[in-house]
């Protein structure tokens, strides 16, 4: 399939053709119809509520909808609005259609948003809970298994199952192998069995094995469901009184090779392969009560502006493989914020700021390109911003000033704070300085040392929080040849790199599912095997199934 | 059972080859059951729970004996055995087609290599799938029909309700037999579940829509054997060709019996229009329900209701599943080996309708993606035959009047027609227009009632209620009026 469009993420309730949000009191219901003809490229039908990207990013703005407009939302019911099906999964025929690269950027965002409703239940007290009112495919299985609990229609028809291994010759690529095993800790031998079974299992079985944890009759279905998201909200420290904060349309201005948000700016250099993208800091100093203030909150702006900017990039800009991280501003102001979401974490609404600006530095994290921190005068990498600098694969810092263009300005200096030690894991569950510095314990403990305090180029390097600090003589020449380098290596190459250097450390869910996972899925899709002319994916439809080369590899 | 009465009528002897039947085992069969202890365990195991679910769910009007049709073997004759049988004492059977040892696959991939004995691993779920679909829909039209003996417009259409009733009741036993026989524990998990899930049940609901609606009377049943059963023959005939040769063989020899319900399907709705052509003349009106008649838009309603939801039961138009089953060798075509093609489909496209922009349209797509379509194209034009053969009964009457088959895409909730609205005529219309006119076409809850206020039972030998009549012969060389049936408690009459 040619890239015909740019995609899109933003939308809103009142847009949305898959989806419906009802709110009654502490317990939302998000049900699932997708509109077959609604699909966001041409020539697929998304059947039996089958979805697509498009149908993903209307989930992905529920998703964060509830969390902020939502505060009084303690238990989400996720269920179908069809009869006898939860939801097929991904659309096989966009999936057969795809280039490979779209594929991936679809699963990596549906990882991603499956990843927010599991962070929902563990951080903000909004519990989901699936409702599976029919069977529930593949990918609709792996959205259930999202969930805090799954609740299985027991009508000896329903059933949960994850085809992809005996239709498609593929992976139940979106968390599905992952979670089976990880977190319903259904033992491998069964898992073996599952995923390789079509047609699922059905209710006392799927029970047994953890596949569910309820398989009810239909007339005390909705009872069961009820019943366990009334204890939710029971459990839940989610307040009921607070005033929602409406996340307002995004103000995004697009130009031929710019894009720039309120706090946020992209330059695009097509040439080399690069984008430029600078983070503004605070005007002022953060408000006494930051709610109030909403949208506009500045941590709030910027997490907003720079989810979509990825998301944007990922999605629309493949070639532009390097993406050159700025911050710029007062770093006294970035750091009063940085104490403000600290002090006031227990606020439900700083809460969820400060784990959706871990969720998007996580989204960061997994994007399959490189990324260069430049931190020169006038920087703000302070505290919550230095996360980007730490996200980044390299640090590149001028020493001193840039003496012909300013050289009363002050040299750049780096600050880091709690933020940088635990405030925004990584999907490793470690710090991003417990990972720069795994296994290096006493370079942890000196960086810990120095904790709010201005380090300037040669302590910064001495410490090892960059990758190297040059004066003006010889810093922007470097760079050029650096990102000129790097704009010269293979992509797909730099990708797993990248993707291996940036979790050191112990594994997790999500680290296997973007590592293990995703990986093998990848190597999957482009196998003749699924997308050859006689892969079972491409042939999926045509009424013939997959030829098999046999040779194990 | 007793099979030297001498009114068991003219059952020809069994002439041709035939496999004898094992009739001093609990399971008749000609599979040499006996000598599969494994098997004969599991089945003997089955068998109660068959038998308790045949008495909760099975006919509700209490008899003694029925002249019932048994198979006592599969040879050219012998399956066609008449006598008078308890029905729980109906030996349920399992019989295959008698063996081809030179059968070959006949289309698909495996075109041309021998059929297959053993079920490939490779085929196993999808194999398994079909069987329990095909064994879903057997017990559940039992299930449908289970009270309508309380208002048989007479004895001799009792007995035909009753002999549907026990056949359907054989045809899950195959399926069973296959599942046991060829599945293992998950198949015998769900031969379990063939019994569970019941016909509108809001819990454990059949698994086709078409099998969880209310048989309400017997109009709806004749229409259900003419169009619902008739729809299983079909598919059954699909099966046929299975390269899985205990599978063909079961069907080949299940769509003999299918035979009778096709029968009563096409009398059925056969004889009541005589009645009503004749109601028609004598009063010379069409409102003929005061004189005992179901009225002609009445029968045309319920035609247009049934022939709908039969045509949904084709599945999709386009199908990936129906695609793979056929190139797999699960699944033929509609007597495949008649037709002049290669069998393969690879090439071979068609063309298909399909809503766009409120108009029908017609596009070409590959062969192979919509076989589905081509078993209902065949299924369309022998429904079309049974309709003519009905408006000869109205021409003969001197009526000017006809029945007629709503467009494809009439009353659809599956495929290509879901979710758009085309009237009878094949005009696609919005939902106001369908709302406003839906009544005109099909049966609605005052039509159901007016049917069910003729629905008065008949049990005097030879005699007919006076919404139907009778037929010119009866079953099995019998006369009309054979005490077809012995009502538990006609003592008492």
């Amino acid at each position: 399939m040619e890239r015909a469009l740019t995609v899109t993420f933003a939308t809103s309730p009142d847009r949305y053709r898959h989806w419906t949000l009802h709110v009654d009191g502490a317990v939302a219901t998000v049900t699932l119809r997708v509109d077959e003809h609604g699909g966001l490229v041409p020539g697929y039908e998304l059947k039996m509520n089958s979805y697509d990207l498009g149908v993903d990013i209307e989930l992905y703005d529920i998703v964060q909808r509830l969390r902020f407009e939502h505060p009084e939302v303690k238990a989400v019911v996720l269920t179908g609005g069809l009869e006898r099906m939860f939801c097929a999964g991904a659309n096989i025929r966009m999936l057969a259609q795809s280039t490979h690269a779209w594929k991936v950027n679809f699963c990596k965002f549906t990882n991603e948003t499956r990843n927010g409703i599991e962070d929902a239940t563990e951080h903000s007290g909004q519990t989901w809970i699936a409702a599976l009112n029919g069977t529930a495919a593949g990918g609709g299985y792996e959205l259930a298994l999202a969930c805090d609990q799954i609740v299985l229609v027991d009508d000896g028809s329903s059933a949960v199952s994850l085809p992809e291994v005996p239709l498609l010759g593929v992976l139940p690529g979106t968390g599905g192998l992952t979670r089976v095993v990880d977190k319903r800790h259904v033992r491998k031998d069964r898992a073996d069995l599952f995923a390789t079974k079509a047609e699922g299992f059905r209710g006392r079985t799927a029970v047994e094995w953890g596949l569910v944890d309820a398989a009810v009759p239909r007339h005390s279905f909705d009872d069961e469901v009820a019943r366990r998201a009334g204890e939710a909200v029971a459990a839940s420290t989610r307040p009921s009184d607070a005033k929602g904060v409406v996340l307002t349309p995004l103000e995004r201005k697009d130009e031929a090779d710019a894009i720039t948000y309120p706090y946020l700016s992209a330059r695009i250099d097509r040439a080399n392969r690069l984008v430029e993208i600078t983070v503004s800091g605070p005007a002022d100093a953060p408000p006494a009560d930051p709610a109030a203030q909403g949208a506009e909150y500045w941590p709030l702006a910027v997490t907003r502006a720079l989810d979509d900017l990825i998301l944007h990039l990922r999605t629309n800009e493949l070639e532009l493989g390097i993406w050159v991280l700025r911050a710029v501003g007062d770093p006294e102001r970035v750091l009063a914020y940085d104490a403000q979401l600290r002090e006031q974490a227990g606020d439900w609404f700083v809460n969820e700021v400060r784990h959706y600006y871990k969720r998007t530095l996580k989204r960061l994290d997994v994007t399959s390109r490189s990324l260069i921190a430049v931190i020169d005068p006038g920087t703000a990498f302070a505290g919550l911003l230095a996360e980007l600098a730490l996200a980044a694969d390299r640090q590149y810092m001028l020493e001193g000033v840039y003496e012909d263009r300013d050289a009363d300005a002050a040299p750049a200096t780096l600050l880091l704070t709690p933020s940088n030690d635990g405030d925004y894991p990584m999907g490793n569950g470690l710090s991003r300085l417990e990972s720069r510095f795994w296994g290096n314990d006493g370079d942890l403990a000196a960086v810990r040392a120095r904790l709010g305090e201005p380090l300037d180029a040669a302590a910064a390097q001495e410490l090892g929080l960059v990758t190297l600090a040059l004066d003006d003589i010889d810093f922007e020449e470097e760079l050029r040849i650096v990102l000129e380098e790097r704009a010269s290596l293979s992509p797909d190459a730099l990708t797993g790199m990248e993707a291996n250097h940036r979790f050191a450390g112990p594994e997790t869910l999500e680290t296997k599912i973007f590592g293990r996972l995703t990986a093998w899925q990848n190597w999957i899709f482009i196998r003749p095997n699924a997308s050859g002319p006689d892969g079972a994916l491409r042939r999926y439809g045509t009424g013939r199934k997959g030829d098999y080369d046999v040779e194990r590899v | 059972m007793s099979i030297d009465d001498t009114r068991t009528g003219a059952a020809p002897a069994p002439t041709g080859p035939l496999s004898r039947v094992d009739y001093s085992e609990r399971i008749p069969n000609n599979v040499n059951l006996a000598g599969d202890r494994r098997l004969q365990r599991a089945l003997e195991g089955w068998q109660p729970k068959f038998l308790e679910w045949w008495k909760q769910l099975g006919p509700a009007l209490p008899t003694k004996d029925v002249y019932l049709r048994t198979a006592i073997a599969v040879g050219r004759d012998g399956w066609a055995h008449f006598a008078h049988v308890p029905m729980d004492e109906y030996r349920w059977g399992i019989f295959l087609a008698e063996r081809d040892p030179d059968r070959k696959v006949n289309f698909g991939k495996h075109k041309g290599e021998p059929a297959w004995q053993e079920v490939p691993g490779e085929h196993r779920a999808d194999l398994m799938r079909l069987i329990v679909i095909q064994g879903d829909t057997e017990p559940a039209s039992v299930e449908q029909q289970r009270v309508l003996g309380h208002t048989a417009p007479s004895i001799y259409d009792l007995r035909n309700l009753f002999q549907v009733n026990v056949e359907e009741g054989r045809h899950l036993w195959a399926m069973v037999y296959l599942l046991h026989a060829y599945f293992g524990r998950e198949g015998r998990e769900e031969a379990e579940q063939l019994l569970k899930r019941n016909s509108g049940d809001l819990d454990a609901p059949r698994i086709l829509g078409a099998f969880n609606e209310a048989t309400t009377d017997w109009l709806q049943f004749f229409m259900f054997t003419y169009f619902t059963d008739r729809d299983g023959k079909y598919q059954l005939g699909t099966l046929k060709e299975s390269a899985f040769d205990p599978l063909a063989r079961t069907c080949e020899f299940m769509l003999k019996e299918e035979a009778h319900h096709m029968f009563v399907g096409t009398t059925g709705v056969q004889r009541t229009l005589e009645r009503t052509a004749e109601l028609m003349k004598e009063h010379d009106t069409a409102d003929i329900l005061p004189h005992g008649g179901i009225p002609l838009d009445i029968i045309q309603k319920y035609l247009n209701f049934q022939f709908s939801v039969s045509m949904d039961l084709f599945g999709s138009e386009q199908s990936t599943n129906a695609g793979n089953y056929y190139t797999s060798g699960l699944k033929g075509r509609w007597m495949e080996t008649r037709r002049k093609d290669d069998h393969v489909l690879l090439d071979a496209t068609r063309e298909l309708r399909y809503v766009e922009d409120g108009q029908i349209k017609t596009k070409t797509v590959p062969m192979l993606s919509a076989l589905n379509l081509d078993l209902r194209d065949e299924y369309v034009a022998d429904c079309a035959n049974g309709v003519r053969r009905w408006n000869q009964a109205l021409e003969d009457a001197g009526l000017s009047e006809r029945l007629y088959l709503p467009h494809e895409g009439f009353n659809r909730k599956v495929g290509v027609y879901a979710g758009h609205h085309v009237t009878p005529q094949g005009e696609v219309v919005d939902e106001d227009a369908w709302n406003a006119r839906a009544a005109e076409w099909l049966p609605t809850p005052e039509d159901r009632e007016k049917v069910a206020s003729l629905m008065i039972p008949e049990y005097e030998y030879g005699k007919f209620a006076g919404w139907i009549a009778p037929p010119k012969t009866g079953i099995n060389d019998q006369p009309v009026e054979f005490d077809y049936v012995h009502l538990a408690d006609e003592g008492l009459l």
